[in-house]
């Protein structure tokens, strides 16, 4: 059936490489170009989590002294770093970078399609998560300045200002910003989902899709399902802080753990979808720079399917000192202990996958050996959290903050560095310099641990986070040089993101040209052009196998790009 | 089909897709996803809405003057411009353009019509002292119809600026897809008018 006139236009000049530099660069509906923009909104979100931690860290470590740069902390501004931290880093850097930079940037070029499939809601979610940036910025600097209820904005200390000395649109500013975040990433999960389950070139079926494709996928799912209740939350937070309902406050008839349900809810999914596509791109590194296939890929996929059907069933192992009924302990440690499982099989899996490997500790694998490390770390520190027993004593000290600390930076930041250095030649058509990245790489994740691994020992210890000044409290003395060794840890990671600024920024004008193919891996983006052409592929790939055949027994050449032969850079018409 | 499969701005031959993937239409596909998302919104708001009610054990007096009789107009309303609407994507299949652009407006008015019974009736509660801040349950009332009349306006707006796309060269399958996936949304409109109107104007008042 012949296309009618406007179909065809529709499809030709809504695509057509644009050449004004507003529509190419600013408002651009290429997923290339947006994937970059999400890229550099994350990491911008980033140095100020960071910064933040910065401040706040000295204050843990050298209570009561100046801050270079900021002067001394008092106990307002203290909670208001802390809250703004994880605020920024969950939602402002996790969801753009992994979903928003690496999503919209490499899955399309993964599936084989020349973009989104609405390349116009891309823009949108992209431009949606910025306004809600800029909203939360702007709090820090309206009167009594940002929320200082913690990223969980517990009821009924952020319900209203009279519990938060004042702050009245700091709060109801964070709640804007939140709900704007996830309009945006809603709208970016429809991309995905409908992109890899409708574009995919011809020959690749859904087993032949790269990991990154799956997580990334059950990342959508997870979050769209999931992030309704909050959102119901979120707005009735703001009437009750704008308008004078009722929803959380005790004296109007409602239950404040009402907020907690429907924060966990969300919050419990939400961590594993910050969680699965970090997975999903050591699963891409891994086989790559080992040669060798991923070990277990459907075995990958159901765990992870697995993992996120569970995520929905654990979410009160956040809420066992809450206060709700006990009988709910024991059938939320049992699910949470439960999901372990997937998670043990998918780490055993990338585990396996090095067993016997060729590795070539080259930067991208050094980062997705660090972030698979302490990925596996952070999960076992799970298990006394998630049994109601221990958590007794552990819950609201130290040792939840390492632990979750050892999931998501991994996940998010080291892992992201490492989706940064192997897919910035496809991004900038230049290699990153190597050994400037592996300086980066080892002020990191030696950082990182000198960081965390105190913290373990300050929650075991007694150690409760959100305190401001805990030397008034005797018993945390013996602890506080634990202090000064993580501060120290920060300082050196801090340090080591020189290195990596000026390697980013100089590597995009000075970099060795790249060429289509420089790690000789076998996904669809490495079969074209490095960076891709407005239309990703001159000619749509044919795929012909699965996305790790390599070294496979009998072939001369150890890698087999998913469309073309064995060993060969794909040809370009 | 063996047509392009895509829909808005990315040129997608039947050749350049998967099989497997060929069968799904695009747009189609991102609604149905995006219904996904508003079904866990207005179900977790229902949800809450009754975990609250059952721990207060009921409403009580607080649900007893929601004014069920206007709104059983509208839950009347409502239906009957779906069925115009359903009626539209029929008419969109003969190519009858005229009746086409009837029945959406049709459906658009009915839902302005909608608009305008809810307006008369939050004016009749807030006369009455049912303000949004009336109590726990009112604070639900109105945050609960309150979304999804922002819904059916949203619905409202696409409806009439559909109009403007109801063109002899339009004609086609794809002014059927748009008008699919425009009615799929107001479909979706309904039914969850159906469900408040149980939860919150039919059960309260039982009590």
């Amino acid at each position: 059936m012949a296309e009618t006139k406007p179909e065809a236009a529709h499809h030709g000049e809504a695509h057509a490489a644009p050449t004004n530099f507003w529509w190419k660069y600013i408002f651009s509906v290429d997923h290339k170009v947006i994937g970059k923009q999400y890229l550099f909104l994350g990491l911008f979100m980033g140095f100020i989590g960071v910064g933040l931690s910065f401040i706040f860290r000295w204050q843990l470590a050298w209570p009561g002294t100046a801050v270079p740069g900021w002067g001394k902390v008092t106990a307002p501004q203290y909670y208001e770093l802390v809250t703004m931290h994880g605020t920024i880093m969950v939602f402002f850097v996790a969801m753009p970078i992994l979903l928003g930079a690496f999503g919209n940037f490499v899955v399309p070029l993964m599936v084989g399609a020349r973009d989104m499939a609405f390349p116009r809601l891309n823009m949108s979610s992209f431009w949606t998560v910025f306004v809600a940036s800029v909203i939360l910025l702007i709090s820090f600097f309206v009167p009594n300045g940002a929320s200082r209820a913690g990223w969980t904005n517990y009821v009924p200390l952020s319900d209203a200002p009279r519990y938060t000395a004042g702050v009245y649109w700091g709060g109801n500013l964070w709640l804007i910003a939140v709900a704007t975040d996830f309009a945006s990433v809603l709208m970016g999960g429809i991309n995905i989902l409908t992109t890899a389950i409708a574009m995919r070139a011809p020959g690749m079926t859904i087993w032949r899709m790269p990991l990154l494709v799956w997580q990334e996928m059950v990342a959508s799912v997870l979050f769209m399902l999931s992030v309704g209740p909050l959102i119901v939350g979120v707005v009735m937070l703001l009437l009750d802080r704008m308008v004078g309902t009722g929803f959380f406050l005790p004296e109007k008839g409602a239950d404040p753990l009402l907020w907690q349900h429907l924060f966990w809810f969300f919050g419990h999914p939400e961590v594993y979808v910050v969680a699965v596509p970090g997975l999903g791109i050591i699963q891409e590194i891994l086989p790559v720079f080992g040669r060798k296939p991923i070990f277990g890929y459907r075995t990958l996929v159901w765990s992870a399917i697995a993992a996120g059907i569970l995520s929905f069933m654990v979410w009160a192992h956040h809420m066992f000192l809450s206060g709700m009924d006990p009988k709910l302990a024991a059938p939320f440690s049992v699910t949470t202990i439960a999901i372990s499982i997937p998670f043990a099989v998918m780490l055993f899996a990338m585990i396996a996958t090095l067993w016997r490997a060729q590795i070539t500790f080259a930067t991208p694998m050094l980062f997705a050996l660090g972030a698979l490390a302490n990925f596996i770390l952070g999960g076992v520190t799970g298990i006394p959290l998630g049994s109601d027993g221990t958590d007794i004593y552990l819950h609201d000290t130290y040792f939840v903050i390492a632990h979750f600390h050892n999931t998501l930076v991994p996940t998010v930041v080291i892992a992201g560095f490492a989706g940064i250095y192997y897919w910035f030649p496809k991004m900038f058509g230049r290699m990153m310099n190597d050994a400037l990245g592996k300086v980066h790489f080892v002020f990191t994740w030696i950082g990182f641990n000198m960081v965390f691994i105190p913290l373990f020992l300050i929650g075991i210890g007694g150690g409760q986070r959100r305190i401001f000044m805990s030397s008034v409290y005797t018993y945390y003395k013996p602890l506080q040089p634990l202090h000064v060794i993580a501060t120290i840890g920060l300082l050196i990671i801090l340090t080591g993101q020189i290195p990596f600024l000026i390697n980013f920024f100089g590597s995009m004008i000075w970099g060795k040209l790249a060429g289509d193919n420089p790690w000789h891996a076998n996904t669809l983006e490495w079969a074209t052009s490095s960076p891709p052409p407005h239309e990703n592929f001159e000619v749509i790939p044919t795929v012909v196998r699965g996305p790790y055949d390599y070294s496979v027994p009998g072939m001369e050449q150890d890698w087999a790009p998913q469309a073309g032969e064995p060993g060969v850079a794909a040809a370009r018409a | 089909m063996t047509e392009s499969v895509a829909e808005i701005g990315v040129p997608h031959a039947a050749h350049e897709v998967s099989e497997l993937s060929a069968s799904y239409e695009i747009g189609k596909l991102g609604m149905w996803i995006f219904l996904a998302g508003e079904t866990m919104l207005f179900g977790g708001l229902m949800g809450v809405f009754t975990l609250v009610a059952f721990s207060r054990g009921g409403w009580g007096s607080d649900g007893a003057h929601v004014n069920w009789r206007l709104a059983g107009i509208n839950t009347i309303i409502l239906f009957t411009s779906s069925m115009t609407a359903s009626l539209a994507q029929g008419a969109a299949r003969g190519g009858d353009l005229a009746r086409v652009r009837r029945y959406l407006s049709a459906s658009g008015l009915l839902g302005v019509l909608f608009l305008v019974v809810k307006a008369f009736e939050y004016a009749g509660d807030v006369r009455e002292g049912f303000t949004p801040l009336a109590g726990l349950f009112w604070n639900f009332y109105y945050l609960m119809t309150g979304l999804h009349v922002l819904h059916l306006f949203a619905g409202v707006v696409v409806f009439f600026g559909m109009l403007l796309w109801v063109k002899p060269q339009n004609a086609g399958s794809w002014l059927e897809r748009k008008l699919k996936y425009a009615c799929l949304y107001w479909y979706f409109v309904e039914v969850v008018w159906v469900f408040l109107y149980a939860l919150v104007y039919l059960s309260p008042s039982v009590q």
